[in-house]
């Protein structure tokens, strides 16, 4: 996958943590975060996977003049069905290596990793692919190192 | 505020609820702000008619952002070394979640003290929703 330039900005952080709920002003307020442990506005733990947001490919965007698999007129907006229900997220890491901030300029890189299948009472059979996603910043250095486990189902997770 | 390693032993926990009654708007906050726009966590039309689930449901990495937080409460800004999860159980509209982080270790390394963490996510029923561990500096 090409690398990807995510620039980290303090609107984007502010949305991300409102967005779970948290109203630490250390996500928001400069001033604050200045006294704050962290010494400035750093962005919450999860907050870079919206890497998606500055992927232009990225295929849960909609995208103009493009069928969408959302409803509309009608409860998909593709023609064919799919041939599955569908990926859903199994795992998430993140390692830590420095926090990020408001003005990082962060080159993003996405490579597959292992890929397994297991049987399951819930789903059928479950094939799961790991990818591996390096944060590197504006001196080139890693701040951080994700990894993500997806999951396609036969079916829909049954409800027990 | 950090923790510090002679105040820590293995076996405490720090436990928060860290939503109530989950909205389905704040599902469409979480997709906006993520940018993960996937229809089965915003529309329930082809969620229900055409992927088979009884509603939407939240993104996994909702629950990992909301668990952020209370781990974050805990451990201190910008001392996370490590944070890893994985999504055991879907969360759903309406659900209302408590997230616990229980100390599973204590080391050194070259002069600077972590503490390791397991974090367990339940729902409203008991039902654990993910299950994951965590590792952040501390102080002495």
């Amino acid at each position: 996958m090409a690398k990807i330039t995510f620039p980290v900005e303090a609107s984007h952080i502010m949305m991300f943590a409102r967005a779970v709920g948290d109203t630490n002003p250390v996500y928001y307020d400069a001033e604050a975060a200045k006294k704050s442990e962290a010494g400035r506005i750093v962005a919450p733990p999860s907050f870079a996977q919206s890497v998606a947001q500055f992927n232009p490919d990225y295929f849960l965007r909609p995208k103009p003049g493009q069928p969408w698999f959302g409803s509309g007129k009608t409860a998909t907006g593709l023609t064919e069905k799919a041939s599955s229900s569908g990926g859903l997220h199994a795992e998430q890491h993140f390692e830590f290596h420095r926090h990020i901030s408001p003005g990082d300029v962060l080159t993003v890189e996405t490579k597959p990793g292992k890929t397994w299948e297991k049987e399951s009472k819930r789903a059928g059979i479950l094939k799961f692919r790991e990818s591996v996603t390096e944060y590197r910043d504006q001196n080139g250095n890693l701040v951080i190192t994700a990894t993500s486990v997806g999951v396609t189902t036969e079916r829909p997770v049954a409800q027990s | 505020m950090a923790l510090n390693a002679s105040k820590l032993k293995v076996g405490d926990t720090h436990s928060e609820q860290i939503c109530d009654n989950l909205s389905r708007t704040q599902i469409v906050q979480y997709a906006g702000a993520s940018g993960d726009y996937n229809p089965l966590h915003t529309d329930e039309i082809y969620t229900t008619q055409i992927a088979g689930y009884p509603s939407v449901f939240a993104h996994g990495m909702l629950t990992m952002g909301m668990t952020g937080k209370a781990l974050t409460n805990y451990v201190g800004d910008g001392t996370l070394t490590k944070f890893g999860v994985r999504f055991t159980n879907q969360v759903w509209p309406g659900d209302t979640l408590t997230a616990t982080m229980t100390v599973a270790g204590l080391r050194n390394e070259g002069g600077q003290d972590f503490v390791d963490l397991t974090i367990s996510t339940v729902n409203q029923d008991g039902k654990e929703v993910m299950t994951g561990n965590a590792s952040a500096r501390v102080n002495p």
